[in-house]
């Protein structure tokens, strides 16, 4: 009986040793997966230098792909990310839509005429409720999107980085 | 006269603000049922960072609209995945957690049953 007391607990907390070992290490943090690929394209906002309402719809091209990035001029990994964006600017194929995220219009329109304009359109999100419609995080965020499918092929969470720029320009050549 | 006005205006009010709190309530248990994403551990009602005050809102403006509270859960899930709501639905992965429980409590209660009735 005294044997089997010693083997169970030595059992058990080398269980529970191997447990947090392992689950320790490990990476909890929950990125989305699942998410709807299919995009809204009744998604609409307003634009940036004219103000004018326009919709998604009406600015996504029938063929190629969209690059749509939520970017803010308080952000300082979008500052760094923008580099990478000016680089995208020429592609072929590609589309480029902004999404500025709680920011004050004047400091964005200064933020672009600063570091240059590698966007096509820019909506404004004032209170971050339209990037949740697309299921977004936060700032910096990227979708690349498959125009004839209109679904998101790519979802990048965070500053964009060489990788993910020679993974783009892979898909689309 | 001012005293008839007085509750007037009272009928008049009051339907407003109980309907009124009755959506503060549901946004409250809404908010409280969704995890924030940014500050993982934290519910949206918790949370004050700025993807839970945009959710927030989105909830607001939601319930403004008549949208049912499902309806609401639904609209997230399908946006961040089932990991947002706090309450897992029942699904093939979910089974173990949602039984284990009810499988405990009835292999206990058998256990403690037999013990005294061996008494």
């Amino acid at each position: 009986m005294k044997n089997i007391k010693f083997f169970l607990i030595l059992f058990l907390s080398l269980f529970i040793f191997t447990l947090f070992f392992f689950g320790l290490k490990k990476d909890i943090n929950y990125y989305p997966t699942n998410f709807e690929k299919k995009v809204d394209f009744n998604f609409n906002s307003k634009d940036l230098f004219t103000l004018q309402n326009i919709s998604l719809n009406e600015i996504l091209k029938k063929d190629g792909y969209t690059l749509l990035n939520i970017w803010s001029s308080w952000c300082l990994p979008c500052r760094k990310e923008h580099k990478m964006l000016m680089e995208l600017k020429n592609s072929k194929n590609l589309n480029m839509i902004g999404l500025n995220y709680k920011d004050e219009t004047n400091n964005a329109k200064n933020f672009i005429l600063e570091n240059g304009n590698p966007f096509q359109k820019i909506f404004i999100d004032n209170d971050g409720t339209k990037s949740v419609m697309l299921g977004a995080y936060g700032v910096p965020e990227t979708y690349l999107i498959k125009n004839d499918e209109n679904i998101i092929i790519k979802k990048y969470i965070g500053i964009l980085n060489l990788k993910n720029i020679s993974e783009i320009k892979k898909i689309l050549k | 006269m001012k005293k008839l006005l007085c509750i007037i205006l009272i009928f008049i009010l009051l339907p407003s603000n109980i309907f009124s709190k009755e959506n503060i309530d549901l946004n409250n248990k809404i908010s409280k049922n969704l995890r924030c994403i940014v500050c993982q551990g934290q519910s949206i009602y918790d949370s004050q960072s700025d993807f839970a005050i945009s959710v927030k809102s989105i909830i607001k403006q939601k319930i403004d609209n008549g949208d049912s509270e499902e309806e609401i859960y639904k609209f997230f899930e399908k946006r961040y995945g089932q990991w947002i709501l706090y309450e897992p639905k029942f699904s093939k992965n979910t089974v173990f957690l949602w039984l284990l429980p009810i499988i405990l409590f009835l292999v206990a209660g058998f256990y403690i049953a037999r013990r005294i009735s061996v008494k």
